[in-house]
């Protein structure tokens, strides 16, 4: 990946800041054998959290995979990180979803909930509420398939632990950038070269924190529409 | 033949190979054969364009190759066998990628369909050197070998150079398929997506200039980056240096990119760097890194780390930016270019720092530098570590004169004492510090430079790492000196051992070792002794007269400890002079657990 903006304007004081941070980021790589290995490996190696990981290919050709990759560190971290997936030869484009502007990220779980009876009729309704899918049923079990961001999963698992549950099954977060325009292969020969840049990194010096939790909040609203 | 006529041309994937080399410039390979190169060696034996050098040890060939790529600029080859011929090389590999070596490594591999099995010589190569590499491959079809191969030279010398592995299972080597000529002109450097920064953003380049002309007490801190960006960038940073008059110091890696006889040269920096470089680099005010990567062991305890300094970070490599050191101002690119643009902006201006400013920071560093801390005394009848260095430096420094090293203290006085002109004539490993580094890397360098006179500084443990190389330098008629500082202990290992651990020499001390000059002569070349310091010039001027490989075993003080020193965990501004300082700053608590 090319990489050479004026990164002046993230600023010391940002760098400096020692709280730990949730980024999620998406990353554009060549769909061949052992690309996964260089990530998971750059993680491991280098001491990083992955929190949650998926990876698909992403394009008709199936020339390319996206990796979404949820992480968190300090800011210096995670500018690490997005530097050191830089470096990566079959990297096409990184992009910090977290933040480069508002996002979507949502993730499934099929949920396994073992009884009979009052919990069994418990767990139904629980699972209407969070609008969950019935993907399997037996005389004393259900699958639910439930959809929405990782709090809601969470939250639900949580729900499930005193009505039986007995197994999990979650994909990791797929995540993307709201709004209009798609994520850019940097492979490709660019239209033009503007300074496009430069405005994402000056959101960085704004701070992501209170946009997520905005973002957190209005996820489960928009978790039907997707399903 | 045209290159367009053999385009698209059937051929055996070994003659894709050679001729893909051909294509890249390649006159030297470093190898060792073994069953799975086999039909390479034979497209090598066919052939007389590219010449094989026969190593001991695949180690030896990738140091080869480093010492080869440092000392000339170019990317150095590497041929070895699948499995342990793969996994030999691991630590050269890992040698490169943390000292920023190009170098392209051919692995054999077992035939495609055995991968996996657990066939004969079979390693996970690319699993094995995904970390230690740069990048690699693994080529599963003919027709991709040639573009893979130029795709990997172009990898290991963009950018931040470093090592690349082509893997090639044999199947593939044997069948034939269509050869691709290389990238030209522009397309050479259009990469589909490895697309390495090379021009620093001229915002970025006005902002360190701001920062230089406002500056009282201003330092350069260069690095092997400027080094890698070849001998135009020590030009333009030696020019930079005498007009803003600013004093400069460098890591272990860049020495020689700036001459050390410039008036504003402070030595080494670092662990045990000049107390005058490591004393500004406490006191500056505005610090300059060109190609240098706040090393730990530059850095010392990063908590006391140069707590008054604006700093610049020039590097090609973004994620070396903010890594261990956050900087005020980061630039991205190639540092000569960077160089480059920083001397034009600077000669733009019509402000400068303010002579008065300038005039009191260089009267600190003369009563820095008034500390003599290199000094040492040669007196009695044993032979200090450092009179042998530093005579061999005098004797040597008229010839064009290539030092190596292998790793401890005799790595650390010949640093400190070999005053480097010039760049491209010091080669060490730095980043991984591996002993038995130097001898193969000297043969490397007497490759790339038949003419030059190659040292290996050497201490005795170190070189016994290596030592089968010996039989390569007399293979090849290499004339390389191999100079031992024999003082018969891991002597960094047991400086260590005294000032952290009670002085308990827990396994230091080498006993049975070899006779260096009767090992010399059953290698076939010349070994020379000396014990007495009034013989010290005498036996470097017999060993420089030598036309051809010579081991001078130097018998020296036992106990000598390499001073200056920043203790582990400590600040720059508290250095250890010399073993009086000692009982002063015992190392303790998180200190120890430092390396």
């Amino acid at each position: 990946m090319s990489s050479n903006i004026y990164e002046g304007s993230v600023p010391v004081s940002v760098l400096k800041d020692t709280d730990v941070y949730r980024h999620t980021i998406a990353v554009l790589v060549d769909n061949e054998a052992g690309v996964l290995a260089r990530v998971v490996g750059l993680f491991s190696g280098r001491g990083y959290n992955i929190e949650s990981l998926t990876v698909s290919v992403v394009d008709e050709d199936a020339q390319l995979s996206r990796i979404n990759l949820v992480t968190s560190g300090t800011r210096q971290i995670v500018e690490q990180i997005k530097a050191q997936l830089g470096r990566l030869v079959p990297v096409h484009t990184i992009k910090d979803l977290t933040d480069e502007g508002p996002s979507v990220g949502r993730e499934l779980a099929l949920v396994k909930v073992d009884g009979t009876g009052e919990v069994r009729v418990e767990a139904l309704r629980i699972g209407d509420i969070f609008r969950c899918n019935v993907v399997d049923s037996a005389p004393d079990s259900f699958v639910f398939e439930v959809v929405g961001t990782s709090e809601k999963i969470d939250a639900f698992i949580g729900l499930m632990k005193p009505l039986g549950l007995v197994e999990v099954s979650r994909t990791g977060v797929a995540a993307i950038a709201r709004g209009a325009g798609g994520m850019v292969d940097d492979a490709l020969p660019k239209p033009k070269a503007t300074p496009k840049r430069k405005k994402a990194t000056k959101k960085v010096a704004k701070k992501a924190s209170p946009k997520r939790k905005s973002a957190a909040k209005k996820a489960p609203t928009s978790s039907k529409k997707k399903r | 033949m045209p290159r367009d006529t053999i385009d698209g041309r059937q051929m055996l994937g070994a003659r894709i190979i050679l001729k893909a080399l051909e294509e890249q410039g390649v006159e030297v390979v470093f190898g060792y054969p073994g069953g799975a190169v086999l039909p390479i060696y034979d497209e090598i034996f066919k052939q007389n364009r590219i010449r094989h050098i026969l190593v001991r040890h695949e180690q030896g060939a990738v140091h080869a190759a480093e010492g080869y790529a440092r000392s000339t600029g170019k990317v150095g080859v590497v041929l070895v066998t699948s499995g342990p011929g793969a996994t030999n090389a691991v630590t050269g590999l890992t040698d490169a990628l943390m000292d920023s070596i190009p170098v392209v490594c051919l692995t054999g591999q077992v035939p495609t369909h055995l991968i996996g099995n657990d066939a004969f010589q079979e390693a996970d190569t690319i699993g094995i050197t995904r970390p230690c590499t740069k990048h690699n491959y693994l080529v599963k079809d003919p027709n991709d070998l040639a573009k893979t191969i130029h795709e990997a030279f172009y990898v290991a010398r963009s950018g931040r150079p470093g090592p690349v592995v082509v893997d090639l299972p044999k199947d593939v080597v044997m069948e034939k398929g269509a050869y691709a000529t290389a990238p030209r002109g522009i397309k050479r450097q259009q990469h589909k997506t490895y697309r390495p920064a090379h021009t620093p953003d001229p915002a970025s380049i006005n902002a360190v200039v701001d920062l230089m002309v406002n500056a009282e007490r201003p330092l350069f801190y260069t690095g092997g980056g400027v080094i890698n960006a070849g001998p135009g960038a020590s030009k333009t940073l030696t020019d930079l240096v005498k007009d803003t008059g600013f004093p400069i110091t460098s890591t272990l890696m860049g020495l020689g990119a700036y001459p050390a006889s410039g008036p504003k040269w402070l030595g080494m920096v670092g662990m045990h760097g000049t107390y005058e470089s490591n004393m500004a680099m406490h006191g500056c005010d505005v610090m300059i890194n060109i190609g240098a990567r706040f090393d730990d062991r530059v850095t010392g305890n990063l908590k006391y780390f140069s707590p008054g300094s604006k700093k610049i970070h020039v590097d090609i490599d973004q994620s070396s930016i903010n890594k261990n050191v956050i900087v005020d101002i980061p630039v991205v690119g190639d540092a000569g270019v960077a160089l480059k643009a920083i001397f034009k902006a600077w000669k733009a201006r019509t402000t400068r720092p303010k002579a008065k400013a300038m005039k009191a920071w260089w009267a600190d560093i003369e009563r820095w530098k008034a500390k003599d801390c290199l000094s040492y005394t040669q007196t009695g009848s044993v032979i200090k570590p450092q009179y042998a260095i530093q005579r061999l430096f005098e004797l040597t420094k008229k010839r064009d004169t290539f030092i190596t090293t292998e790793v401890g203290q005799h790595q650390m006085w010949a640093a400190q004492f070999c005053r480097f002109d010039k760049p491209n004539h010091w080669l060490t490993s730095g980043g991984l510090g591996t002993m038995g580094y130097g001898l193969p890397a000297a043969i490397g360098a007497q490759i790339g430079n038949p003419k030059g006179l190659v040292v290996d500084v050497a201490g005795e443990a170190s070189i016994l790492m290596n030592i089968q190389e010996l039989s390569t330098a007399v293979q090849y008629r290499l004339p390389v000196k191999v100079f031992i500082i024999n003082n018969q202990y891991m002597g960094m290992v047991r400086q260590w051992q005294e000032l952290l651990h009670g002085g308990r020499y827990a396994e230091s001390y080498t006993d049975s070792l070899p006779d260096f000059v009767k090992l010399a002569e059953a290698y076939g070349m010349t070994g020379l002794r000396v014990q007495d310091p009034a013989k010290v010039d005498d036996t470097i001027k017999e060993m420089m007269a030598i036309d051809g490989p010579v081991i001078v075993d130097v018998c020296v003080d036992q106990k000598e400890n390499c001073y200056p020193m920043i203790p582990s965990g400590a600040a720059h501004n508290h250095m250890l002079l010399g073993p009086e300082d000692e009982g002063e700053q015992k190392i303790t608590g998180a200190g120890m657990a430092l390396v």
